[in-house]
């Protein structure tokens, strides 16, 4: 219900006498409108979060490639510091499988 | 960056489940509220691979199942008696009302149509005067701006025959609700991370404070989903309760300012009936009385009415994460999406319906299928 999808804006039109701000958003291969009524500052190149035919959100990439920094660390570490715990990851055998 | 498939990697899935089990020491039960993670945990199988000492409960966040049944009689009084076009969201659509759904009432033969977005309805408004047009907005904070939008529209346009049935539900008051229960077992929770998208986080700090409960808004794709049970297990292993933002690529702390002046607009906030769970104080958004001519209610006349008992659904006590779906003696038996007897097996993301589904996967490669 709450489903929103990012994705890129590709183009945007004016409507309702320059009123209405209209994109149409990629998602995929698939093109779709999007209301930017509550998205004033949002260009094109931009990736914005689309929920029922409103974009809500826009997509930060110096937020999201933080995430990756903090799961590179932790792979890091798993490296480095060797499994001194046997409640560890080997103890659910093929747990992964099909993630 | 694409912002999906890269927060689908199975490489880092394995990576936060490895950091999960070395963090993990206690036993917590933790809630995520919204019906999209549900779906998002049990249809990747995500669940199986949590430390044993991690145990997720799933909220009350499909605001299709928690939409009152007497909601429904009106929606399907209106398609019938009023002979009014009734637009929804797919889901909608099977939800049994007391008597029939409003797929039954399309099926005898009134006018009920699916739409993707409510702006859809208002167009079909205007290019139809001679109809009237009601839009089923059904939401939390995440839909109700687009449903507002809607509204906002059908009024620049000066329409005299498009109004909104709204059931709309607000999340914090639940989550108190849900928490404040002397049964509740919830030991922190993954905020709804597209609520917060409109909200920001404000709303979190005194369910924070009040329940002394780490709260971390979290995304919906497994990494998300992961990573945001991660935060929420160390600050319990540490004994500390915060309020905490893995999703800060999407949400930002004062959400969505243009979003939240429409909703204050348009809505006005209400005490209101939550199907399973009961009245919750200021939880809902009506429509208010400037736009009266834009309500469904006032339109027609229509008074709501108490919601009936289900016999037997046990959805309260689901929707506040004090039963498995498979607890329930009519689950995969009586009730099954196709038959649902209550809204969580109707909504995919009902946690009903989720589990139905995983459990029917492997079993329909085999027998083509059980049905009780
Ligand atoms: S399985 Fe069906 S009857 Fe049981 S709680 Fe879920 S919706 Fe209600």
């Amino acid at each position: 219900m709450c489903l929103a999808i990012p994705g890129l804006v590709l183009a945007i039109e004016h409507r309702f006498d320059g009123t209405v701000r209209i994109a149409k958003v990629r998602f995929g291969g698939i093109v779709k409108e999007a209301s930017l009524e509550m998205l004033p500052a949002a260009a094109v190149g931009d990736y914005v979060l689309v929920h029922v035919g409103v974009a809500i959100s826009r997509v930060d990439e110096a937020e999201a490639k933080q995430v990756f920094r903090y799961l590179e660390e932790i792979g890091e570490l798993d490296e480095l510091v060797p499994m001194q715990d046997d409640t560890a990851p080997h103890q659910r055998a093929g747990a992964v499988e099909g993630a | 960056m694409k912002f999906l498939s890269e927060f689908r990697d199975p490489a880092l899935v394995e990576r936060l489940v490895d950091e999960l089990h070395r963090t993990v020491r206690g036993d917590w039960t933790l809630m995520e509220v919204c019906g999209g993670q549900t779906h998002s945990l049990v249809k990747n199988g995500l669940m199986d691979l949590l430390p044993a000492g991690v145990r997720m409960v799933h909220g009350p966040g499909c605001p299709v199942c928690v939409t009152p049944v007497p909601l429904i009689d009106l929606a399907v009084r209106l398609v019938l008696e009023h002979g009014a076009t009734v637009f929804s969201f797919g889901d909608m659509l099977r939800v049994p009302g007391t008597t029939r759904s409003l797929a039954q009432a399309k099926a005898a033969g009134g006018d009920v149509r699916v739409v993707y977005s409510p702006l859809e309805a208002v167009a079909f408004a205007k290019a139809n005067p001679g109809r009237q047009v009601v839009f089923f907005a059904v939401g939390f904070e995440t839909t109700a701006p687009a449903n507002a939008l809607a509204l906002v529209h059908a009024h620049r346009e000066g329409l005299r025959n498009f109004s909104l049935l709204a059931s709309q539900v607000l999340v914090p008051p639940a989550m108190a609700a849900v928490l404040a229960d002397p049964a509740s077992t919830i030991q922190g929770f993954l905020a709804a991370g597209h609520v917060c998208t409109i909200m920001g986080l404000d709303e979190y700090e005194p369910i924070v404070a009040r329940f002394r409960v780490p709260v971390v808004v979290t995304g919906f794709e497994p990494v998300d989903l992961l990573h945001g049970i991660l935060m929420a297990v160390s600050q319990l292993e540490r004994g500390e309760a915060r309020l905490e933002n893995q999703y800060a690529r999407v949400v930002r702390p004062e959400g969505n300012p243009d979003a939240r002046r429409v909703l204050r607009e348009v809505f006005r906030v209400a005490d209101r009936e939550w199907r399973g769970i009961g009245t919750i104080p200021a939880s809902g958004l009506e429509v208010r009385e400037e736009f009266a001519d834009f309500d469904a209610k006032v339109r027609f006349g229509l008074e709501d009415a108490p919601e009936p008992a289900s016999a037997g659904c046990i959805a309260g006590k689901v929707l506040r994460g004090q039963a498995r779906p498979t607890e329930c003696p009519h689950f995969g038996q009586a009730c099954t999406p196709l038959t649902p007897v209550g809204a969580p097996m109707v909504s995919s993301e009902g946690a009903c319906a989720a589990y139905w589904h995983v459990a029917q996967a492997p079993v329909t490669l085999v027998r083509g299928g059980r049905h009780g």
